[in-house]
């Protein structure tokens, strides 16, 4: 008994793990008792149908004022999430990438991946700009982003590709603990697409968490995920390994709907 | 997103002050004694004497001009300004020689720091007089003339008289006839004919006591071919009680010749801040005023420049950021008065809580001129939906010779700009101001680097303290 408690501790130390979480939006019911663990080191998808609430989620997680959680818990490494701003949460460790990243106008990508990085600084910390855009090149280069890019404007005139590569080169340049893609690869032709799953799969690691939101199968056939979980109607209602994000490539999500019908 | 608290604005840098003695006191209100007292304290020729009292029979006889302006002008009450403060010394050349208080206000605000870094010459106003003025010797030899006004009526009146008040005449507008009456201090500066200055010459306009009101008055003229740059400071700690701050500023050009005009306002938000600024510009001169107003309850500033040689140029670069329960009313004027003059204005306004910005812009190209242009870009950005910016353009283009081209954007920082910014790990208040700077990032790349550097940190300060 005090072997699993003590399991348990450990595991809830490494992972991030959403408890019961129901939330609401303007009123209206979207997310309803919720759970999900994400422990470091493991890749996890979640799929469902449009309005399923899978972006809601990552929204929550994220802290966006809109969003009303009216039960249920969030913990990062044993830490209370929901009472965390948004602002620290990311410097907790807690990364999204954006399904639609927003414009800065004015603000160059070097800049603003700066500004990121410097919010994490300790008060009289240096910040080395040499050891800085030797890194950031590095990454651009991974991730097949012009160097040129490093001046433009945070997502001003990028085409879709541009903008989700441009997410993954913030993440991989803040090294979140747990990474959140909301829908990274809608509006991807199937080049970028690979550009950009090779760039997430790049950052798995022991020491990370990763939860791919995805409407599709076909980002899964570059990032193998270890778990996939189906949400349906703000409910999580399968989870399996792989080969369950085939099934519902091939057979779409009324079969879980009437499995969900029969069980009640 | 929390504006709630975007009243507290941090002007700390500036918010401190010293019980000063003042040996010259001319008392409070304003009446042809004050004006006589003046004229008495600095040994004044009879006609600086004629001139202040007929300046001041035209500021009594003129209405303040709230049938286009904001009715918080009525709030000015002239009878409760003392209108002269002085210690009744001489400029220091060292800094050594300032008074103990004056000295420590100067090295509390960085300025001898500033000065050993990249100045040419520095003068430091402290209420009514400058307190210390040096400039490098190298430019002395060359003929550069740069002391207060004070010392430069006295000591280079052919040069001063041929051009002070010609290109703005006492009853222009009410507040300069106010400040023909009982100006002080200021800066006097002659670069003589291809003299490039190459390093900025700057002067900081401190304002110290209470219930005070500050008349600098300053004269450049770039003769043919000189090249000069100034730039202005200014700072005064809040007091309860308002404070006014009426300069008048006047630029000439001469053929060929560069001036180039800085200014960054950081006054505390009890001041009114009621400027006139304007240049000549002669044939193939330029003339350029970077204005940056970030403080004062109300600042009225229309930087302008008469393009009066053939090929002359104009230009206006101009950010304000109107805190809570501040009004810059600021913009432009560019009369052109020659064949293919060309005028540019830009000007970027950010309102934030309650504030108000307005852009007042006035291009004038008469009928009879051949192959002018103007080009006007007003953008303004709102922080929070309390805010409230308008813009008033007023181009007045005759003839078929002539192009203008204007353009006007309204934007708002959004909630969802701020959420992916704070997402990031910044601060609602450093992912606000980075916004904000990116919103005036064009124009500051135009500016030298240390104003650019200045700026940004007053822009920080100011977002920074506008969230909770």
């Amino acid at each position: 008994m005090w072997l699993r408690n003590n399991l348990n501790h450990q595991n809830g130390m490494r992972s991030l793990e959403v408890e019961n979480l129901t939330v609401s939006v303007e009123g209206k019911p979207i997310l309803n008792n919720l759970s999900l663990t994400l422990p470091k080191g493991e890749v996890h998808a979640i799929m469902g149908p449009n309005g399923s609430g899978k972006s809601t989620l990552a929204k929550v997680l994220a802290g966006h004022e809109d969003y009303v959680v009216s039960s249920g818990a969030v913990l990062m490494d044993g830490e209370n999430l929901l009472e965390l701003e948004v602002d620290q949460r990311a410097r907790a460790g807690l990364f999204m990438a954006f399904q639609y990243p927003v414009e800065v106008p004015g603000v160059s990508i070097a800049n603003f991946i700066r500004a990121a990085l410097n919010a994490r600084q300790g008060e009289g910390d240096s910040f080395d700009a040499i050891a800085y855009y030797r890194r950031l090149y590095a990454e651009m280069d991974r991730l097949g982003i012009d160097r040129k890019f490093t001046s433009r404007s945070v997502n001003e005139g990028f085409s879709g590709g541009e903008k989700k590569r441009c997410e993954i080169l913030q993440m991989a340049m803040l090294e979140p603990k747990y990474c959140v893609l909301d829908e990274t690869d809608s509006g991807l032709d199937v080049d970028a697409l690979k550009i950009v799953a090779e760039g997430v799969d790049h950052m798995r690691e022991d020491d990370r968490g990763i939860l791919i939101i995805t409407h599709y199968q076909r980002l899964l056939n570059h990032i193998i995920p270890d778990y996939v979980h189906i949400i349906v109607d703000g409910r999580m209602v399968k989870s399996g390994d792989k080969s369950l994000a085939i099934e519902v490539e091939e057979r779409g999500y009324d079969w879980i709907k009437e499995e969900m019908a029969a069980s009640v | 997103m929390k504006n709630e608290n975007a009243i507290n604005i941090d002007r700390e840098k500036g918010n401190f002050h010293y019980d000063t003695t003042y040996e010259f006191d001319a008392g409070i209100g304003l009446n042809e004694r004050v004006v006589n007292y003046i004229a008495d304290v600095k040994e004044e020729d009879d006609w600086v004497r004629a001139f202040r009292l007929k300046a001041l029979k035209i500021f009594n006889g003129k209405p303040l001009p709230t049938h286009w302006a904001t009715k918080d002008l009525e709030n000015i009450h002239f009878d409760k300004f003392r209108y002269y403060l002085s210690k009744g010394q001489q400029p220091s050349r060292t800094w050594d020689e300032v008074p103990d208080d004056v000295k420590e206000t100067f090295e509390r605000l960085g300025i001898p720091e500033q000065e050993r870094a990249f100045l040419a010459g520095v003068e430091a106003q402290f209420d009514s007089e400058a307190a210390y003025s040096r400039m490098k010797e190298d430019l002395a030899k060359d003929g550069v003339i740069f002391v207060g006004s004070t010392e430069g009526l006295k000591r280079h009146p052919e040069i001063f008289r041929k051009f002070f008040a010609k290109v703005i005449p006492i009853a222009d507008n009410k507040f300069s006839a106010l400040n023909s009456a009982v100006f002080s201090g200021g800066s006097f500066i002659y670069v003589p004919p291809g003299v490039k200055v190459k390093q900025p010459l700057q002067a900081y306009f401190r304002i110290n006591a209470e219930s005070f009101g500050q008349f600098e008055r300053t004269l450049i003229i770039a003769d043919e071919g000189a090249e000069v740059t100034y730039m202005e400071g200014c700072t005064a700690p809040k007091f309860e009680t308002t404070t006014l701050h009426s300069a008048v500023v006047e630029l000439i050009a001469l053929k060929g010749a560069k001036i180039q005009y800085i200014t960054v306002q950081n006054w505390s938000s009890n001041v009114f801040n009621l400027v006139t600024k304007r240049a000549r510009a002669e044939e193939e001169a330029e003339v350029k005023w970077i204005d940056c107003n970030i403080g004062s309850r109300l600042t009225m500033k229309y930087p302008g420049v008469i393009l009066k040689g053939r090929r002359a140029r104009g230009e206006v670069l101009s950010i304000a950021l109107a805190g809570d329960g501040q009004h810059q009313d600021t913009g432009a004027k560019m009369i052109h008065a020659a064949d293919e003059t060309t005028s540019n204005i830009i000007a970027k306004s950010i309102s934030l809580g309650e504030g108000r910005s307005t852009y007042r812009g006035q291009v004038h190209i008469p009928r009879r001129l051949r192959g002018c242009r103007n080009n006007t870009e007003c953008d303004a950005l709102l922080i929070n939906a309390n805010s409230r910016t308008d813009t008033y353009p007023a181009i007045t283009v005759r003839g078929n010779h002539n192009s203008v081209q204007h353009e006007a954007s309204v934007s708002k920082v959004s909630a969802e700009q701020i959420f992916y910014l704070m997402q990031r790990g910044m601060s609602e208040g450093e992912a606000m101001s980075l916004a904000v700077n990116g919103f005036v990032n064009d124009l500051v790349k135009q500016f030298p680097m240390e104003y650019s550097v200045e700026l940004k940190r007053l822009i920080d300060l100011e977002m920074e303290g506008s969230v909770g």
